[in-house]
């Protein structure tokens, strides 16, 4: 069995993964988390494309070690 | 080379999505939800009152492994418009808030207040302590 996950591991691999963003938000119990991201890299990216990435970040997890992964993506404008 | 592929399962879900202007795959049926997230997004879906097609996934997992296949989403539930991934339940939720969900269903938005978490409550009236607002005052 792995580890569960810890909303401090999520928020880090994220900023880890996508360029020059924050996350302004991460919680979780250790099987559902809700995450905030705030990145200039969603600029000009559709929301599909923006949970995409994220997504990427997590391959192969989200279902399974991490049940379930609520995200918004937020550009810097957009966090204001 | 050959058109036709070997995956049967695979091709019935491409079918579904292409035949159903607005169709929804969830965990369980709209009347019977088995994950909150399915539940939220099929009940926003609901009160736009925009007619939709449920799959249900949970029978067989290759179902759901398909459809991730085609779609490059991980999770359920997946909302698809015109053959396209509109998004999961954070998207369709968002959606909603902001009014774009209703233009991409073709439908007027519902009553503010009405859409999005399903639990109606009955609110106590609201009282204000202190005096009322005059606004005759000068």
């Amino acid at each position: 069995m792995a580890e569960d996950a810890t909303p401090e591991e999520i928020a880090q691999r994220i900023v880890a993964a996508i360029p020059n963003s924050t996350v302004t938000e991460s919680h979780g119990d250790g099987h559902h988390f809700r995450v905030t991201v705030v990145s200039d890299a969603f600029e000009g990216v559709s929301r599909i494309d923006r949970h995409r990435l994220i997504n990427e970040v997590f391959a192969g997890e989200l279902g399974g070690r991490i049940h379930a992964l609520s995200i918004s993506c937020l550009t810097p404008e957009e966090s204001k | 080379m050959t058109e036709q592929t070997e995956n049967p399962l695979r091709d019935a879900i491409a079918e579904a999505i292409a035949e159903n202007q607005v169709i929804l795959f969830m965990k369980g049926t709209p009347e019977r939800p088995m994950c909150g997230f399915s539940a939220r997004t099929a009940a926003t879906l609901e009160a736009h009152k925009a007619p939709f097609a449920a799959v249900d996934v949970l029978p067989d997992p290759r179902i759901r492994e398909e459809l991730s296949g085609i779609s490059n989403w991980p999770t359920i539930p997946q909302l698809f418009v015109a053959g396209e991934l509109v998004g999961g339940a954070d998207i369709i939720a968002e959606m909603a808030e902001s009014g774009e969900l209703a233009t991409v269903l073709g439908v007027d938005a519902p009553e503010a207040g009405v859409s999005e978490t399903v639990d109606v409550v009955e609110a106590p009236p609201i009282t204000i302590d202190g005096p009322p607002a005059d606004t005759t005052s000068d």
